[in-house]
């Protein structure tokens, strides 16, 4: 699975999970502070996260995902 | 010190015979009724397949992202909320939130939301439980969800008394005004469990109207054929407000609330006090707060449930504590029954009555109990004069609280 296909299907993930729109998806952005997502919403991203692309994402390791491209790069490392 | 006078500036509600105030009110003139049958699957084994459904479904008016944390009770306190705000000419307004406060119940709590996660536990794992699981069933959630939507920081409060939720959470904003802790007060009720297991439970009790094949003659209070409540779902919301507060900003002021009495039974869990004392003592209670003479109160919106021993218990305890000259209505016979929030949208009917000079019907009542000796605007409203009406509201646990709303 490619970056990009990873960043959109995180996109699709946080946009049913917190109504965020798509196209401010991108790895540059974080979480808490472009894309508005509260903690109690992370917590959903990261268990959509898991079931959508076959990976763990301890909680331990939650706290180390700042932004979109943290993310990819972890799923992408795990998968 | 002089005591202030409270005012209701604002009003709003979602219920069974509409999505807000005017089309629930129009519905309950007409002698509509809301109740119908519950075509979902889940319903089909039930004794009881009938209920009181919303008219308009939250989805219409919230988003989806809103909805998502959202128990139903909660999404639906909200929506009422807001059409109060906005009613009572508050939206916008830059009231000083240190001087706003919420009193906002449900009888029952988030048990929709509790029984859908519990389904999500026992087939995927506490891993699938939604974060938003606690604060969605916690039942000081609607209060809070209200609280935070307007910017009240001068308490927010969650009265639990089951069926006298709505009632009583009006009763303790009137207290917050008086006491001078808050100038404006939301207070309400809200309800949402139509659903499987708590349908079982009152059913199991009894306490539920089987006619399944008659939904809108279901719930009739008084009428000899009564079988018991139908249950209802839906939200009311009361601006109260300090009436020299309401004044100065030129609100446009509906009715006082006058006076409000809250009593226990110290009885049973369940039974009503066998001769209505603790009923009776509310209304009277109400009546020396609320320093309006007994015969301007014209008009009682009555508790009313549709129960074979309650309806008649009330009407005794009506007799004693206000004599026999007020017209009744029930409109529970439209509404079914909304546990915490039936006090809040009763007093809703009951502050309408007063401003349009008109008791709404009571639908149902084709064969009135012989000991109905109080009058009732049976199957059409009636139009006459109310100065002053009362509203009831009894729960579980042996709570009774009583509301005088008076002219402004």
């Amino acid at each position: 699975m490619t970056r990009d296909e990873i960043t959109t299907g995180l996109a699709e993930i946080l946009e049913e999970v917190a109504g965020v729109n798509p196209d401010d998806v991108a790895e540059g952005k974080s979480f808490t502070d472009d894309l508005d997502v509260d903690s109690l919403s992370m917590v959903e991203v990261v268990v959509a996260a898991e079931e959508k692309f076959g990976v763990k994402i301890p909680d331990n390791e939650v706290q180390n995902l700042k932004t979109v491209g943290d993310a990819v790069s972890y799923i992408e490392a795990q998968s | 010190m002089s005591r202030p006078d409270v005012v209701v500036t604002g009003l709003g509600a979602t219920t069974p015979l509409g999505g807000d105030v005017a089309s629930t009110w129009d519905a309950m003139l007409a002698g509509r009724s809301g109740v119908s049958a519950l075509t979902q699957e889940w319903a089909e084994q039930l004794p009881v397949r009938i209920a009181a459904q919303l008219a308009v479904e939250p989805s219409e008016v919230l988003d989806r992202v809103r909805l998502r944390r959202l128990d139903r009770s909660e999404a639906i306190a909200l929506v009422a909320a807001q059409q109060a705000w906005a009613d009572a000419g508050l939206a916008g307004s830059g009231l000083d939130g240190e001087r706003l406060a919420v009193s906002v119940g449900s009888g029952i709590g988030g048990a929709t939301t509790l029984l859908a996660q519990d389904d999500i536990l026992e087939a995927s794992g506490p891993r699938r439980v939604s974060p938003h699981t606690i604060p969605m069933l916690m039942p000081n959630g609607p209060a809070a969800w209200v609280g935070l939507e307007l910017g009240a920081k001068a308490g927010v409060h969650s009265v639990a008394s089951a069926c006298a939720t709505g009632a009583e959470a009006i009763a303790l904003g009137l207290d917050i005004i008086r006491a001078g802790r808050a100038d404006v007060v939301v207070a309400g009720g809200t309800e949402a469990v139509i659903h499987a297991l708590p349908i079982a439970g009152f059913s199991s009790m009894r306490a539920m109207s089987t006619r399944n094949d008659e939904p809108e003659r279901a719930s009739r209070p008084w009428d000899t054929g009564r079988d018991g409540f139908v249950l209802g779902e839906g939200a009311g919301i009361l601006v109260l407000e300090r009436a020299d507060h309401a004044a100065a900003r030129g609100a446009r002021v509906y009715a006082r609330l006058a006076g409000a009495g809250i009593t226990s039974d110290a009885y049973d869990i369940v039974q009503p006090h066998a001769e209505g004392e603790g009923a009776i003592r509310a209304i009277a209670r109400a009546i020396a707060d609320a320093d309006v003479a007994k015969r301007d109160i014209v008009h009682v919106n009555a508790h009313a449930t549709s129960t074979p021993v309650g309806d008649m218990l009330e009407i005794g305890a009506l007799h004693k504590a206000l004599g026999d000259h007020p017209v009744l209505a029930a409109t529970k016979s439209m509404t079914g029954h909304l546990l915490g929030a039936a006090g809040a949208l009763e007093s809703i009917a009951t502050i309408l009555a007063i401003r349009d000079g008109v008791v709404p019907p009571t639908i149902n009542l084709d064969d009135p109990e012989p000991g109905l000796t109080l009058e009732v605007a049976a199957h059409k409203a009636r139009h006459m004069e109310i100065p002053a009406a009362l509203n009831n509201a009894f729960g579980f646990g042996g709570h009774n609280v009583a509301l005088v709303f008076a002219r402004p």
